[in-house]
C-alpha cells in the first residue's frame, strides 16, 4: 500500500469529508493564507504547516475561511456556525493558543449539550498541532490534552500515525460531539500505509500495537514510536510488552488497559505532558482504583519534569521521554520488581 | 408613519410579557423556592421587542446572562422558561440550565450566556452560516455596556467585518456593569464609536422608545440582510433591578430606581404614544395585560407544582454519543 505523511493523510481527510458533506467548513488562521497579500496568490500556506493545503481552491472561500488571528472569535464562530446546522473544522495552529480562547472550548462548546437540556449539539473539530521536539520554546510546544480530557462534554484524539490520523479525523469530524484534535508537529511527515478511501476508527479504542508478556506500555501520540524502539532493544534480551495507544483520551479505553495488566503486572505510562494532573496521573489513578490487584510493582510514570518546555536543543532533549529513557525505565523497573518477589 | 395594529399589539403583549415575567420574579425569588441567581431584564423590555420583532424563526440570536427578556422576544415558550427557572424537569432545558442557560434552537435563540463577551463570537458564526445558506437571514448579538468592554467583542466584531457576515452587535447601555458604573468603565463612553473604528455602521438610540429601537434596528437590518456586512446598535436604557437579585444597589442613587420608573418605563413611554396618535385603544391593551397576568399566574403555579429532575437525569446530555 502507497506510504502517506500524517500531514497528507488529514488533508486526504478534509477533502474527502468537504466534498461528501456540504455542511463541512474549515476556519482558521492561513488555513488558505494570501488573502490581502501583494501577489494575489491564494492558498499560498494551505495552513502554517501545509495540512488545509488545497482546500480553497476546491471548495471556495464561503466554506474555506481564512480568518485575523482571533483565536476566540474562530472558536466561538465555529460554535455559532455549529449550533446553527454546520459541522465547522476549526484550526487553532498550535494547542498552546487554546489559553487565548479556552472561554468557548470549555465553557461553551463543551457544556451547550447539557446546559441546553440535550436539545442541541455542537459538532466542532478543533484541530491543534501539539507537542515539543521542534525547539518552539515554551509557547509553541506544550501538550495541552490533560486539560481538555477533564472537561465533561469533550472529546479529546492523540493520533500516533497517519494511518490513525486519516481514519479518526474522519470520525471526529462526523460525531455529533466536539473534538479537540491534537497532530503532533514532528508526526507531520512521518508516513505510514494508508487507504485512500473512505475509512472511519472508532473513539475510545485502544490499539494494541503489539503484544507481549511482561509489561504494558500505554504511550500517547509521538511516544508511541518512541516506544516501539525502545521494546525492539528490549526485545534482544527477550523482554516484551503490550504497546497501547489509547488514540482518544476522552473517551478512554481504560478496560483494555485492566486486562492487559492482568496478564503483565506492570504498567510504563509515557506522556509527552508534564507530570501533574496529567493523563499519565489519570490512568495511574484509574489503574490504582479499578486493577490495583493486578500491579506485582508501582507503576511507572514517565513524563517530562514539572518545567516548561524549554528552547536550547540540548534542554529539550532531556525534557522530553525518549527511547532510551523508556528503555531504561522498563529495565529498572522489571528488575526491581524481580528483586522484590 | 404607523405599524401595522397587528404589530403593535404584538409588540406591547410581548413588552408587557417580559415585564410582568420579571416582576413577578422580583417578588417569587423572596421566597426562596428559585435555585440560584437571577438577573432581571425590567425596564429593558423596548430593546429586546425592537430588535426581535424584525426577527424570523431562521434568524439567530446570542443573549446574555440577563436573557429572560431576549427569550421571550424571540419567542420561546413562557411556561418553559418559568419551569426552567424553577429547576423542573419539564422545563425548557430540562432544568439542566436555569435561568442563565434558557436557548431553544428551533426559535434561533443560541441562548443565554453567563460569560460576559460568550455571546458575540457564537453568533458570529450564525451568521457565517446565514451567509452560507444566502436566504437573507441574520445573526444578532445581544449585550451591555460591560460586554463593551471585553476583547472577545472586538474580535468578533472585526471577524464579521472580514467576512462580511450578517451580524447585528446590539448594546444595551443601562449605564452599569454589575456594581460599575458605564459611565466609569467605558473608556470613550461613546460604544458606538467603537463600531466605526472597525468599519462598520453604528446607530444609537434611545432604548426606551420601542419606535427608536425598532427603526434603527430597520435600518441597519436593510444592509445586513442585503449582504452588507455587520452593524451595530447602541440602545440606551435602563434597569429596574439591581444586577442580579439581592444587589442592594448601593451605586446608584437612592431616588435613581423610582426616577427611572417615572421617566424612563418603556411600556408606559409606548402606551403613551400609541394612545396619542389614536393607535391603539386603552381598553384593548388592558385586556392584554390581564392575559398576560394570567399567563404568568398560571406559569408560576405550574412551576411550583413540577417535578424537578430525577437524579438519572444528573448523567444524560453530556455527549451525543458516549
Amino acid at each position: 500500500m502507497r506510504q502517506i505523511s500524517m500531514r497528507d493523510a488529514i488533508n486526504e481527510a478534509l477533502h474527502l469529508e468537504m466534498a461528501r458533506d456540504p455542511r463541512v467548513i474549515v476556519l482558521g488562521e492561513d488555513v488558505s493564507g494570501g488573502a490581502g497579500g501583494t501577489s494575489g496568490q491564494r492558498d499560498a500556506a494551505g495552513g502554517v504547516f501545509g495540512v488545509t493545503k488545497g482546500l480553497l481552491p476546491k471548495f471556495g472561500e464561503d466554506r474555506v475561511i481564512d480568518t485575523p488571528i482571533s483565536e476566540s472569535a474562530i472558536i466561538g464562530a465555529a460554535n455559532g456556525a455549529a449550533l446553527a446546522g454546520l459541522r465547522p473544522v476549526a484550526e487553532l495552529m498550535f494547542a498552546d493558543f487554546l489559553g487565548v480562547c479556552f472561554d468557548q472550548v470549555f465553557n461553551q462548546a463543551a457544556k451547550f449539550r447539557y446546559m441546553f437540556g440535550g436539545k442541541t449539539s455542537c459538532p466542532i473539530v478543533i484541530r491543534a498541532a501539539t507537542g515539543a521536539g521542534m525547539n518552539m520554546g515554551a509557547q509553541h510546544s506544550q501538550s495541552m490534552y490533560a486539560m481538555v480530557t477533564g472537561v465533561p462534554g469533550l472529546k479529546v484524539v492523540v493520533p500516533s500515525n497517519a494511518y490513525d490520523a486519516k481514519g479518526l479525523m474522519l470520525t471526529a469530524i462526523r460525531d455529533d460531539d466536539p473534538v479537540i484534535f491534537f497532530e503532533h508537529k514532528a508526526l507531520y511527515p512521518r508516513k505510514s500505509a494508508v487507504p485512500e478511501g473512505d475509512y472511519t476508527l472508532p473513539f475510545g479504542e485502544a490499539n494494541l500495537v503489539r503484544e507481549g508478556e511482561h509489561v504494558t506500555v500505554v504511550a500517547i501520540g509521538r511516544m508511541v514510536s518512541f516506544a516501539e524502539k525502545a521494546l525492539d532493544a528490549l526485545a534482544a534480551d527477550g523482554i516484551t510488552a503490550d504497546l497501547l495507544d489509547p488514540r482518544t483520551l476522552s473517551p478512554l479505553d481504560d478496560e483494555t488497559i485492566y486486562e492487559s495488566l492482568d496478564n503483565t503486572g506492570h504498567l510504563v505510562i509515557i506522556d509527552e505532558s508534564p507530570p501533574r494532573c496529567s493523563v499519565a496521573a489519570d490512568i495511574a489513578g484509574l489503574v490504582s482504583s479499578n486493577a490495583f490487584h493486578s500491579l506485582k510493582a508501582p507503576i511507572v510514570q514517565l513524563t517530562p519534569p514539572h518545567t516548561p518546555v524549554p528552547f536550547a536543543r540540548e534542554l529539550e532533549r532531556a525534557y522530553v521521554p525518549g527511547p532510551q529513557s523508556i528503555e531504561a525505565a522498563i529495565r529498572k523497573m522489571l528488575k526491581e520488581s524481580r528483586a522484590a518477589s | 408613519m404607523s405599524l401595522p395594529r397587528d404589530l403593535l399589539l404584538r409588540v406591547y403583549r410581548q413588552m408587557k410579557t417580559i415585564r410582568e415575567f420579571e416582576e413577578r420574579l422580583h417578588v417569587e425569588i423572596q421566597t426562596g423556592e428559585i435555585p440560584g441567581f437571577t438577573h432581571l431584564y425590567s425596564g429593558q423590555e423596548a430593546v429586546a421587542v425592537g430588535v426581535c420583532e424584525h426577527l424570523s424563526d431562521q434568524d439567530w440570536i446570542a443573549s446574555t446572562h440577563r436573557g429572560h427578556g431576549h427569550c421571550i422576544a424571540k419567542g420561546c415558550d413562557v411556561e418553559g422558561m418559568m419551569l426552567e427557572i424553577y429547576g423542573r424537569r419539564d422545563g425548557l432545558c430540562k432544568g439542566k440550565g436555569g435561568s442563565m442557560h434558557i436557548a431553544d434552537m428551533t426559535k434561533g435563540m443560541l441562548g443565554a450566556n453567563a460569560i460576559v463577551g460568550g455571546g458575540p463570537p457564537i453568533a458570529v458564526g450564525a451568521g457565517i452560516a446565514c451567509k452560507i445558506a444566502k436566504r437573507g437571514n441574520v445573526s444578532v448579538a445581544l449585550g451591555g455596556d460591560g460586554s463593551a468592554n471585553q476583547g472577545t467583542v472586538f474580535e468578533a466584531m472585526n471577524l464579521a467585518v472580514v467576512l462580511r457576515a450578517p451580524v447585528i452587535f446590539v448594546f444595551e447601555n443601562n449605564g452599569y456593569s454589575e456594581h460599575t458604573g458605564a459611565s466609569y468603565a467605558v473608556g470613550s463612553g461613546d460604544i458606538a464609536g467603537r463600531a466605526h473604528g472597525f468599519g462598520m455602521p453604528a446607530e444609537t438610540c434611545d432604548g426606551s422608545d420601542f419606535f427608536a429601537v425598532y427603526d434603527a434596528m430597520a435600518k441597519l437590518l436593510k444592509t445586513a440582510r442585503a449582504g452588507g456586512g455587520p452593524a451595530t446598535l447602541e440602545a440606551k436604557t435602563t434597569r429596574f433591578f439591581g444586577h442580579f437579585e439581592g444587589d442592594p444597589m448601593l451605586y446608584r442613587a437612592k431616588d435613581e430606581v423610582a426616577r427611572h420608573r417615572e421617566q424612563m418605563d418603556c411600556l408606559r413611554i409606548f402606551r403613551d404614544r400609541v394612545g396619542k396618535e389614536g393607535w391603539l385603544q386603552s381598553a384593548e391593551l388592558d385586556a392584554i395585560d390581564t392575559e398576560v397576568m394570567a399567563l404568568i399566574d398560571s406559569s408560576v403555579a405550574k412551576s411550583r407544582a413540577a417535578v424537578p429532575p430525577s437524579a438519572a437525569d444528573l448523567l444524560t446530555d453530556v455527549y451525543v454519543s458516549y
